[in-house]
């Protein structure tokens, strides 16, 4: 096989950031982080992606898509390998994706990935008993108040502005 | 402690058993959680619950599929949630026990949480790699739903007259099938000794100081230990478990191999 007709690994990189993620789709797959790495292995490219949550239901449904936009690309071969370790965070969302999520009207998570073993820290942090604000993504307000610790997906929680009133997301940190 | 290996010589009749442990668990809980879906009292509550139930089913698919990685008889992570009998499944009684009113249903979820998260934190340190890799998975999503539990105990435990009726009636209630978590026999020992999982006795002192601290919040009073219902994580269960397979294994029983 002539090397020179593969697409190189930062050309898949660029295909991928065009995919859109299936529940927000105003970001990308590389905003969102799942990708891990993409590599040649002799004739094979292989795509490592990483799940969000265990049991979030769009992780089937990006897989596919990963498949269709890269066999649409012309690849023939390609293998898609899951990873867990290490596990997936908020962290890994890009600057440029975190600007595209408050824009859609959904709060970037702000804050780094859970102390381990801090429990109480960290129920106190999230319990809003910290300094941690969460500005609504419509007004800019920082005077929020936490809804519930689910969202209308798993990676998100349900918060209300008490200025403007408006109810919005919060892609909570993991 | 060694490091972690992808396959650590431990007796793997003992390891297939320890993580049908832990994804029955996941899997009994995750059904009854979702039970509630389309009926909890707040739209928001629905939606939290449905979302641990979804995190539990994920859960369940790692450590199930792993189990029959281990097992190595072909059997895949639906096939044994689908096609095995009452007495294979290896959950504690806990979680099987009837939903109830919603306090019975998140006091249940405490309990359990609690004792999730410090079991998921352990087995983040084990000598097997996979199950290390799983533990550091789900234990993020655990910490969000110990958070929660915790919170709404607290919130309705130091609710109204009713509402403390109800919390404090549920955790009576549940108290008894608590000790069954932290009762070992020989795969824990097992497994205990090859550093892949802890004691579930060794567990027990950080429950107590997240129970305690967390009842005494909710002005609830920790019932006195007396006797402890065991025998789900030998396959001895209460009629309760019957009931749900027969609804959870409906589909794949009357019409074998069907998919989406």
């Amino acid at each position: 096989m002539a090397t020179a007709l593969r697409p190189s690994v930062d050309q898949v990189w660029q295909w991928l950031a065009e995919v859109p993620d299936p529940e927000i789709p105003v970001i990308s797959l590389t905003d969102l982080g799942i990708i891990r790495n993409v590599a040649w292995q002799d004739d094979t490219l292989v795509v490592t992606v990483t799940p969000t949550y265990s049991g979030c239901p769009a992780t089937t449904v990006i897989n596919l898509d990963i498949e269709t936009a890269l066999t649409g690309h012309g690849i023939e071969k390609l293998r898609l390998e899951r990873q867990l370790s290490p596990a997936w965070t908020t962290d890994w969302v890009t600057a440029e994706g975190r600007e595209k999520l408050r824009e859609y009207g959904i709060a970037p998570p702000v804050d780094g990935t859970a102390a381990d073993g801090l429990l109480m820290k960290r129920i106190d942090r999230l319990g809003g008993r910290s300094n941690l604000t969460i500005a609504c993504p419509r007004c800019g307000s920082a005077n929020t108040e936490k809804i519930s610790q689910f969202g209308s997906t798993p990676c998100k929680a349900s918060y209300r502005c008490t200025d403007c009133l408006e109810p919005f997301d919060y892609f909570k940190c993991i | 402690m060694a490091t972690a290996t992808l396959d650590p010589a431990v007796d793997q009749a003992a390891l297939f058993e320890f993580l049908l442990r832990l994804g029955d668990n996941a899997l009994i809980l995750g059904h009854r959680v979702s039970e509630w879906c389309g009926h909890s009292p707040a739209l928001e509550e629905d939606i939290a619950l449905s979302n641990t139930a979804l995190d539990l089913i994920g859960q369940t698919q790692l450590w199930l599929g792993l189990a029959g990685e281990v097992e190595g008889k072909g059997r895949s992570a639906d096939t044994l949630a689908y096609l095995r009998d009452g007495f294979e499944f290896r959950n504690i009684l806990l979680v099987e026990r009837p939903n109830g009113d919603f306090g019975k249903t998140l006091m249940r979820q405490f309990l359990f949480d609690a004792w999730h998260f410090l079991m998921l934190k352990a087995l983040k340190g084990s000598t097997d790699r996979r199950i290390a890799e799983i533990a550091e998975k789900a234990s993020k999503e655990v910490a969000y739903h110990l958070d929660r539990s915790r919170d709404l105990v607290i919130r309705l435990g130091d609710g109204t007259a009713e509402s403390h009726r109800r919390m404090q009636e549920a955790l009576d209630d549940l108290w008894a099938f608590t000790g069954e978590m932290f009762m070992g026999d020989a795969v824990d020992a097992a497994l205990a000794e090859a550093g892949v999982a802890p004691t579930p006795h060794s567990l027990k002192a950080g429950w107590d100081e997240i129970i305690e601290e967390t009842l005494a919040e909710a002005t609830l009073k920790t019932p006195a230990d007396a006797y402890m219902h065991k025998g789900g994580r030998r396959g001895v269960h209460t009629e309760h478990l019957g009931f749900i397979l027969a609804e959870l294994q409906f589909l794949q029983r009357a019409y074998p191999g069907a998919t989406w």
